[in-house]
């Protein structure tokens, strides 16, 4: 039996500033909480390849797993936890760009 | 120091011209990232978790004061601040924007500097003692000798696509402190007969397969060294294996056909080629000698130095820890640990890069080198001018006494910046740091190196951390390995691999069993980690790493 498809953001760098971008429903988001989930793996697949061919604003997109049981969706792996935060020794990153907002 | 000819000079502004170009063509969508990708590597940038990394050689570890004030201005001007020092003797900056990068190369450039062949399949950095030119047991300088290989290997035609990267280490002391049997090459000087040549060491490596390197060579006269080392990468050239990366390696190469079988190789491929060296490497080495010429040494009376040994403990305690023997009478070589209890091992602020950049110049004949060990060396101090440089040092966060000792500890960057990563390192080496400070009981446990990695590559050189750490990803939770016994030095040695993996939470106390045992263990304070270690073997620290196995077991 197939296993079973669980919930993906597409995920990748900015091309300019390498920062982890995440995309939506019409673009692309710095923050997780604004990714479009999905949910269906055909749609996943062209969406990834979507993603894939913009390749002169973003780098190495691929699909990340997320938790959806909130109300924004969550990691489910820690690197990809540490991608959608920052660094641990330092509050640099995304954690430090949403202490300044 | 070498100072770069108007050939390197010119070499330098076209590289960086042309890197110039490339990302102009990459923002504008020329370039595709599959094209760009190897050029931007062969410039030292990467792509890391959160951002951009630029990755500056700093060859064989050695910097002027000039050059460490620009690392400090690009720190400010393209970073947040602050550098990270490698194992590499190359300095890392994490958050660097893709269109700043050419303007930072150019600032390099300015002082000498790049960061071409940090990465790609070609001879790296090459690395020596970070002692070179100060330590008391050296025979001779090994940075002339570096400084050679690298001109040779720089764009050397034969050798831009080798099956693998390729490392080469030198070290001129029979104290072994630049870890040269781990590497593809290690070099050795050694002296016979009144002549110095060099021990020849091949196939060393850490990584997915740790070797210790085997001598190929145990005497090769000085001036055949470039035609041996040529013969050596080009029968690595021809044989390594370029069908499976992680059997590429000339440490692969060396352990499938047997050192016998490539010694032989070897020395046919250097009969053949020796005579197209007609001795014009031996004149060029001549003048790169003259430039790294010592400095003029003073000699001073040295009362200051013993009077605040005397009246000031935590001076003597630095001094104690942080100095190493010099070859010239009344000097001494100073570690600047870059790792405070709890601080990120070999991070230095600007303003730690500016203090280190101006102590240099004002009490150590303008140089500054970095250590393996991600510290930052003064190599020549005359010792009255020690409680001065102590207590500048102590103001900005740099007076930490603990050079060799248990949190002097080597990290990679792990998952909090590498791509690669299967966990972090750095929290686990701050938090030991901040455990055995709260234990105030480091100075008792005396020389002892913990070195972590978070991942199976080994940039944090675990396997031969007399306690080595790796991280690996266990079913998406971070597990830490432990193991025991390596060592990096003439006597190195490949950790084994203490039982199970411990959780993030499990790994401090873990350690700590592992040094209150021990202190138990040990015959006399004399007898280090290691010397025990090897004297009983792995059981009774596995014991006090497993507790509960030896419950159940009881
Ligand atoms: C963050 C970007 C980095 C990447 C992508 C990276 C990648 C790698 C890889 C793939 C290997 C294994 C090579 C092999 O076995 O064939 C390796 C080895 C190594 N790296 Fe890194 N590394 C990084 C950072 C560092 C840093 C920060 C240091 C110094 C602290 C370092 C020092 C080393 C060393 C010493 C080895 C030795 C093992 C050996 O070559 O035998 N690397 N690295
Ligand atoms: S050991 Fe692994 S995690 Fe650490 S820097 Fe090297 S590649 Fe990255």
């Amino acid at each position: 039996m197939p296993r079973a498809f669980t919930p993906k953001v597409v995920t990748a760098n900015a091309l300019l500033e390498g920062d982890v971008i995440y995309q939506t429903a019409t673009g692309w988001s710095r923050n997780l909480a604004e990714a479009e989930v999905l949910t269906d793996e055909a749609d996943a697949d062209l969406r990834l390849i979507d993603a894939a061919q913009q390749t002169a604003t973003v780098v190495g997109a691929y699909l990340a797993d997320v938790d959806t049981s909130g109300t924004t969706p969550k990691p489910t792996h820690f690197r990809e936890d540490f991608r959608a935060t920052g660094p641990s020794n330092y509050a640099h990153g995304k954690q430090e760009e949403q202490a300044n907002v | 120091m070498y100072n770069y000819t108007d050939f390197d000079t010119a070499f330098i502004k076209e590289r960086n011209a042309q890197f110039r170009a490339q990302v102009e063509r990459r923002i504008d969508g020329s370039l595709t990232e599959d094209e760009f990708k190897p050029l931007r590597l062969m410039n030292g940038l990467y792509l890391q978790l959160h951002a951009y990394m630029l990755r500056v050689a700093i060859p064989y570890g050695t910097l002027n004061s000039r050059q460490m004030h620009v690392l400090a201005d690009i720190a400010d001007k393209w970073d947040k601040g602050y550098g990270h020092f490698t194992t590499r003797q190359n300095i890392q900056y994490n958050w660097p924007q893709l269109r700043d990068v050419p303007d930072m190369l150019d600032a390099l450039g300015e002082v000498q500097m790049h960061a071409i062949q940090t990465s790609g399949n070609t001879i790296r950095n090459v690395t020596a003692d970070h002692f070179a030119g100060a330590a008391a047991d050296e025979l001779a300088d090994p940075r002339p000798v570096a400084e050679l290989i690298r001109q040779w290997s720089t764009d050397h035609p034969e050798f831009q696509f080798l099956p693998r990267k390729f490392k080469v280490a030198v070290t001129g002391s029979p104290n072994d402190r630049a870890v040269t049997k781990a590497h593809d090459i290690g070099l050795r000087m050694v002296e016979h007969d009144g002549q110095i040549g060099f021990e020849v060491i091949v196939g060393g490596g850490l990584g997915r397969t740790p070797m210790i390197g085997k001598i190929i060579r145990d005497f090769l006269p000085r001036e055949d060294l470039l035609p041996y080392l040529e013969a050596i990468v080009s029968v690595y050239n021809l044989l390594g294996r370029r069908d499976n990366k992680y059997k590429a390696r000339i440490k692969i190469t060396v352990h499938e056909n047997g050192l016998d079988d490539f010694k032989a190789r070897v020395e046919e491929r250097y009969a053949l080629i020796r005579p197209q060296f007609t001795g014009v490497d031996q004149q060029m080495l001549a003048g790169i000698e003259a430039d790294f010429a010592a400095p003029k040494f003073k000699s001073a009376p040295e009362t200051e130095y013993h009077d605040a040994r005397q009246h000031y403990p935590a001076f003597r305690a630095w001094s104690d820890t942080n100095l190493t023997e010099h070859r010239v009478p009344g000097y001494a070589i100073v570690t600047i640990s870059l790792k405070a209890h709890g601080a990120t091992p070999g991070d230095a602020t600007s303003a730690q890069m500016r203090l280190m950049a101006d102590l240099a110049k004002r009490y150590g004949h303008d140089e500054l080198r970095i250590s393996h060990e991600q510290n930052v060396i003064l190599p020549h101090v005359h010792k009255s001018d020690l409680p001065s440089v102590y207590s500048a040092l102590k103001a900005e966060g740099l007076g930490t006494a603990n050079a060799g000792l248990i949190s002097d500890i080597i990290a990679c960057p792990g998952m909090d910046y590498c791509a690669l990563a299967t966990a972090r390192s750095i929290p686990i080496a701050q938090e030991i740091a901040t455990r055995f400070d709260e234990l105030k009981l480091e100075h008792d446990v005396g020389p002892l190196k913990i070195k972590i990695s978070g991942c199976i590559n080994a940039c944090g050189h675990h396997h031969v951390g007399h306690i080595g750490v790796l991280g690996l990803d266990r079913a998406g939770v971070e597990n830490y390995q432990i193991t025991l016994g390596g060592d990096g030095t003439e006597d190195a040695s490949i950790g084994e691999r203490a039982g199970p993996g411990f959780s993030a939470e499990e790994i401090i106390p873990a350690i700590e069993r592992l040094v209150l045992a021990y202190l138990d263990l040990r015959e006399e304070p004399a007898e280090t980690f290691l010397q025990t270690y090897r004297r009983l073997g792995l059981a009774p620290f596995k014991a006090a790493l497993y507790p509960e196995a030896q419950a159940n077991a009881a």
